[in-house]
């Protein structure tokens, strides 16, 4: 989002007279509002996001920078010396890269999928405030998701073209892993979301999420290595991961992994599914808490 | 029935699964008219105004806002109107002029309307110059302003205010009710809940005073005074042990005796005679005071209870 441009000249033609001032009837503001409310909403989102622009740019710019440099550069010189036959024949570097773009993608939406939504039903309440508006609640949470996942979409991108530099993704599709990053953090989110405004008490549940369901997917869903070379019993762990998923479909776009195409279909259909399924009942929890 | 209204309830009821927080009321607000819902806490103010603000639901009974059913459309009843939320809610990340757009786009309202409605409204909520501040830098006072300015951005004709006042030091209050009155003035309609009897009677044209989601009587603050007190009310304080046993001493003083564990109240049309009487008894309070009877006495009349306790 950009500033507000500077008064128009049209403005300063009509100074703040009451007179010249009249909003359109409140019938027009129903009817804009059942067609346009969710972006009225992501609108306000945004806003506020743009109060955190600096911090977004650092963490969408400098943590894949460094991430890189680190894993892929630093590790990647030792791990490579053992030959790239491991990794499906492609560099260390090119083989975490498109993981890297989906953790974080989904890092983000265990932040922006937790703690304001609980500020919007609890702590400052800032839901109930559009609430008494023509809005409904199921276009609040619609505006919600909508404002993150241009959100994911940013930061992916942004991801990617940093990775592309490093040199992180050779094939011609690579920047489809952008939006599958996208569709993982919601994959990972929208459920999230759901369970996020069906909480009435704090007592420490986002700290719990993130630390006993974040950073397990991060590290056991063929993030830094394939699933395959972990032991059976804990592949599971890969298997219901929205990172695992995306990371695999996501390799596919950037250096052409070889897959067989059902379980490309999976990844997709199992990302689609879970996003979907949280959609409806963060929606069915909107309606209901702000019903009552 | 008055075919203007543009607020209908007949019997409107709401239960919180056994509790009925609205237990069936009737009332009708004609336009322009400011109209007061007025009781202690959990007498179901707050549940009315949400159901007339159309985010709550009722069990049963009849509601229509400018003849519109709120469960049925809730999206055009909103449209109509201006809410004052008993919490504020204001985007606290937000710049104090932002936080007015923001919400006039929830409206649809274009841009080019709400820059310079926004100024209007600052400057009428006396906020001109916080149009920059972030809102969690501002004042108890100066939030509630800036809520009631909000609800004013889509010039809305009925604006709903739950305890608009509650919490702010009396300065801010006079500021408040300063522009309420100016709003009414506009022929704006106002409505509110409170649990001050003074807001009450300056501000509303009629109300109705409810406890335990039932409606004890409805008037104008004068006339419900008339009907419910006596002009004067003297006020003894005689210390906390004898308050409760002087009553027998004090019969046939006034027209009506009440004990509160502080003081005793007697209702008479003068004030000073009564007290002359109380003297001529042998009786000496150790403070006295005369004054008007106000909306607490109504209260105390009809539910035995004080309405702030």
């Amino acid at each position: 989002m950009t500033d507000e441009p500077l008064t128009s000249g049209t403005d300063k033609q009509f100074p703040t007279a009451a007179s010249a001032l009249r909003a359109h009837p409140p019938a027009v503001s129903a009817a804009r509002a059942r067609r346009w409310g969710s972006f009225f909403y992501a609108e306000q989102v945004l806003r506020v996001m743009r109060g955190y622009s600096w911090s977004f740019i650092m963490y969408s710019i400098a943590q894949p920078a460094a991430y890189l440099f680190a894993m892929g550069v630093g590790l990647a010189t030792l791990v490579d010396a053992n030959g790239a036959a491991a990794f499906g024949g492609v560099s260390y570097l090119q083989f975490i890269a498109p993981a890297l773009i989906v953790s974080a993608a989904v890092m983000t939406a265990s932040g922006e999928f937790s703690y304001p939504i609980m500020d919007g039903f609890k702590w400052r309440r800032v839901f109930y405030g559009p609430h008494a508006s023509p809005l409904v609640p199921q276009q609040i949470a619609a505006g919600h998701v909508l404002a993150v996942t241009l959100k994911f979409l940013v930061q992916s991108v942004a991801y990617f073209v940093i990775v592309a530099l490093f040199g992180g993704s050779p094939g011609a599709w690579g920047w489809m892993s952008a939006l599958v990053a996208t569709l993982a953090g919601l994959s990972f989110g929208l459920p999230l979301m759901a369970y996020a405004s069906s909480i009435t008490k704090d007592s420490g549940q986002f700290a719990l999420v993130q630390r006993f369901i974040v950073v397990p997917l991060f590290l056991f869903s063929g993030t830094f290595f394939p699933l395959d070379s972990l032991p059976v019993a804990v592949r599971w762990v890969g298997w219901i991961s929205p990172v695992w998923h995306g990371t695999e479909l996501g390799r596919v776009f950037t250096y052409g992994m070889e897959e067989n195409p059902v379980l490309t279909v999976i990844h997709v259909a199992y990302l689609v599914a879970a996003a979907a399924a949280g959609w409806i009942l963060t929606r069915r929890q909107f309606v209901k808490r702000m019903g009552q | 029935m008055n075919p203007d209204a543009v607020i209908r309830a007949e019997q409107l009821r709401k239960n919180y699964g056994d509790v009925a927080a609205v237990d069936g009321i009737s009332f009708e607000v004609p336009p322009g008219e400011s109209f007061g819902l007025l009781g202690p806490n959990g007498a179901g103010k707050s549940t009315t105004m949400k159901m007339i603000g159309g985010v709550s639901q009722r069990t049963s009974g009849k509601l229509s806002i400018m003849g519109l059913d709120p469960d049925v459309n809730g999206p055009e009843v909103r449209a109509h109107l201006g809410v004052v939320p008993q919490q504020d809610n204001l985007d606290e990340e937000l710049k104090v002029r932002e936080n007015l757009i923001v919400y006039g786009r929830y409206f649809g309202l274009p841009l080019s309307y709400l820059r310079p409605k926004a100024d209007e409204l600052l400057e009428f909520a006396q906020l001109t110059d916080k149009a920059k501040s972030r809102v969690d830098a501002l004042s108890g006072g100066m939030k509630r302003r800036l809520t009631i300015a909000r609800s004013l951005i889509n010039e809305p004709k009925i604006l709903l205010l739950d305890e608009p006042t509650t919490g702010l030091d009396p300065q801010a209050r006079h500021i408040l009710w300063d522009r309420l009155f100016r709003l009414k003035e506009q022929g704006v309609t106002l409505i509110l809940t409170t649990h001050y009897m003074d807001e009450a009677e300056q501000l509303c044209d009629r109300l109705i005073v409810v406890d335990k989601g039932r409606i004890m009587a409805e008037g104008s603050p004068a006339s419900l005074i008339r009907e419910h007190s006596t002009r004067e009310v003297l006020e003894l304080r005689f210390g906390s042990e004898r308050n409760a046993t002087i009553g027998a001493e004090l019969q046939g003083v006034g027209e009506r005796l009440e004990t509160l564990p502080d003081r005793v109240l007697i209702y008479a049309e003068d004030g000073e005679t009564a007290l002359e009487q109380v003297s001529a008894r042998g009786l000496h309070p150790l403070t006295s005071l005369v004054r008007r009877s106000s909306l607490e006495d109504v209260f105390l009349r009809l539910t035995g209870r004080s309405l702030v306790d």
